[in-house]
């Protein structure tokens, strides 16, 4: 079959390409964002993180030629950052939502700091598993060359869906969550669980980041994330706190995310930018059907300031 | 001292020792001023240490900042230029900060806000200037607060979180502007740069008389002094008050919530957009991407550190104007990033509120504990200052 011969076939093709693709940072930042969420307190900082991690990972990456240790980098100032956002909100009176804001916004500045010099030179890639050899389409090839942070990412959602339910950690954590005075009662300290929560969950955003910068769209720039660690945010409140819903929801924000470029790539070009916004409109749809002001949200963790 | 303490066990605060009570009504009113100034310092402190890690002099740093945004004339004018949509920018957020909501798309109204006055300006040629620009600023106000408007009732009628949705509907918006910039309303002259098509001349805003800073200013600082009188002095401001401390109570009094967050917001984006308006009439000429230039952001950190007071919100809005007015002179001498004034600014917005922490701690800002010292004794708040 030639390549020319799928014409429209190739937007739902380039489209479950594009989800694969462009879902894994929403899957790591979101899985990062549920452990915290599910202890308590909400980061809106992952945003700032992502790109920060973005950054630094580029940055490792064009200095040491390796872009593991640029990975390893990235998660390593997510954490970093993680931490930060749980030690200072464990004072009274200082708002997570705030700090959050306030975090992306140094993030993110702090990036463009020090990612200037890293905006021209390019960065070994991250690498990928050609899964589409059977086929001798190219575009199906590109379609089902996953990258392997994908396939840690799904294997992570799986892990972390077992040890929520299964695992001591995963009930300090969600105990943690629900009831502050009834951690304590356990005698667990919640700021204790909640810093350490929060600095998983920035490590998380900065792998997120990484990928992004190493592999799709695989380049530093300082519009790298454009709201996707916000997104993210969003899509773990949609997911429930489920590591498994916040996987399907990954995909789904990634299969929106890929709709502008599947349908450029075919020659649409009316309304190129409205498509890019698609995954704004998409979230924002989302957040509208699933939130009613009558109940709280099923599933929700009962410190979180979000629901309250 | 029996004489001093009600009968409800409440110490009688004002007028009890006649002498106390202006030193107390200064220290009351101390808290609010001082521990933003010494946050802030702190803040540039912590700055001073990374400017020093990264081996650069913060001297040399904080005085290119002076000169560039207020050692001159020149400068002065510059930052005020800056501050005009900073003053708007940052009503976005402490408006319906005070019904307790963090709203942080403010870019979306701007943007927005600018376009719909360009078309406005573009559709009405011919018409007197006065009512164009008159025609223009509501469009651009309609826009702003129709879009932040909507995040509101999100939040009332539908529980939407507030801070989420505004700042997805930010990113809708600028993919919005793009969208009708390079479509629909795109002037086919511009080639480089895709504009709408230019004002007319008559229908630009000028400068005040005597300096090189627009009338967005005035507007700027009037919009602030009328929403310092709407939630002070108004009843609905009032309304609002209680409203942000408790919603249920004041369902409870039977304030109508709805209609006062869904006003509030359509306000605040109002104001966002207006500012979005007057880039374009006074500073562009036409809408363009350059309408998404950081203001709504900017304007966050700026009524973050007014406290969301719209009267502090004037010198904030100043001081930011010139930091970010500095950018471009620290770039060139000091051969720094550009983004060193956003990593300043993102450390003081983390130091301020972590200022929060500090109110009600100190004794010497809470007169009821200078002779009641076992109040001390209360709350964990109040404790270890003493």
């Amino acid at each position: 079959m030639d390549a020319t011969e799928i014409g429209l076939w190739g937007v739902p093709l380039a489209m479950l390409g594009g989800a694969i693709r462009v879902s894994t940072p929403f899957i790591f930042v979101s899985l990062g964002e549920a452990i915290t969420e599910r202890s308590g307190r909400i980061n809106l900082g992952l945003e700032g993180t992502l790109v920060f991690g973005a950054m630094t990972a580029y940055a490792v990456a064009v200095i040491t030629g390796s872009p593991w240790l640029g990975l390893i980098a990235a998660a390593f100032a997510g954490l970093c950052f993680g931490l930060f956002h749980g030690w200072i909100c464990k004072f009274p009176k200082v708002n997570d939502i705030a700090i959050g804001i306030a975090l992306m916004l140094f993030g993110s500045g702090l990036a463009f700091f020090f990612g200037k010099p890293f905006i021209q030179p390019s960065a070994p890639d991250l690498p990928a598993i050609p899964f589409g050899g059977w086929s001798d389409i190219p575009q199906v090839q590109a379609a089902l060359n996953v990258n392997v942070l994908f396939l840690i990412g799904a294997a992570l959602a799986v892990f972390l869906w077992w040890a929520f339910r299964n695992t001591r950690a995963g009930l300090i954590v969600r105990v943690v969550g629900d009831s502050s005075d009834a951690a304590r009662a356990m005698g667990l300290n919640p700021n204790t669980v909640r810093l350490l929560a929060t600095g998983i969950g920035g490590a998380l955003a900065g792998i997120g980041g990484a990928y992004l910068s190493l592999y799709y769209p695989g380049s530093w720039t300082e519009g790298i994330s454009s709201g996707q660690g916000l997104m993210a945010v969003a899509l773990v409140i949609f997911a429930r706190w489920n590591p498994l819903g916040c996987f399907a929801a990954a995909l789904l924000f990634g299969g929106a995310g890929a709709l502008g470029p599947a349908l450029q790539s075919v020659g649409v070009t009316q309304g190129y930018y409205l498509f890019y916004a698609a995954p704004y409109v998409l979230t924002l749809l989302i957040m509208i059907a699933t939130s009613s002001p009558s109940r709280s949200l099923a599933g929700a963790p009962g410190e979180l300031s979000i629901t309250k | 001292m029996a004489d001093t303490v009600s009968s409800a066990g409440v110490p009688a605060m004002l007028g009890a020792k006649g002498h106390l009570t202006a030193l107390e009504w200064i220290a009351r009113r101390a808290e609010a001023f001082v521990i933003p100034v010494a946050s802030m310092i702190v803040g540039m402190a912590l700055f001073s240490l990374f400017i020093l890690a990264v081996g650069k002099s913060p001297v040399q740093l904080y005085e290119t900042m002076w000169r560039g945004g207020f050692g001159s004339w020149f400068s002065i004018q510059n930052s005020l230029s800056r501050a005009a949509p900073l003053l708007l920018a940052a009503l976005c957020v402490a408006l319906p900060a005070r019904l307790g909501l963090v709203v942080i798309g403010g870019e979306g109204a701007i943007v927005l806000g600018g376009v719909a006055a360009a078309a406005t300006g573009v559709a009405t040629s011919g018409a007197p200037s006065f009512f164009a620009i008159l025609a223009m600023g509501v469009a651009g106000m309609a826009a702003g607060g129709i879009w932040i408007g909507a995040v509101g009732a999100l939040r009332h009628y539908r529980a939407v979180n507030e801070t989420i949705s505004s700042l997805l509907m930010a990113y809708i918006a600028i993919a919005l502007m793009n969208h009708l910039v390079e479509g629909t309303l795109r002037d086919p002259a511009s080639l480089n740069k895709p504009s709408t098509e230019p004002l007319a001349d008559a229908y630009r805003i000028g400068n005040i008389p005597g300096m090189e800073v627009h009338w967005g200013l005035v507007v700027g600082v009037i919009a602030c002094i009328l929403s310092w009188l709407l939630i002070e002095k108004t009843r609905w401001g009032f309304a609002a008050r209680i409203a942000g401390g408790n919603v249920r109570a004041a369902q409870v009094q039977g304030l109508a919530v709805g209609p006062l967050i869904v006003g509030f917001t359509a306000l605040a984006g109002g104001f966002a957009g207006l500012a979005g308006m007057l880039e374009v009439a006074a500073v562009q000429g036409s809408a363009n991407a350059s309408l998404a230039a950081g203001y709504g952001y900017t304007g966050i950190l700026v009524a973050f550190l007014a406290r969301h007071n719209p009267l502090a919100i004037i010198p904030v809005a100043f001081l930011l104007g010139g930091i970010d007015a500095s950018g471009g002179l620290i770039q060139r001498r000091m051969d720094l990033p550009d983004a060193t004034v956003l990593v300043l600014q993102g450390m003081l917005f983390v130091v301020i509120l972590f200022s929060e922490t500090f109110y009600g701690r100190f004794k010497a800002f809470n007169p009821d504990l200078w002779q009641r010292p076992d109040l001390l004794k209360g709350p964990d708040l109040l404790k270890g200052t003493a």
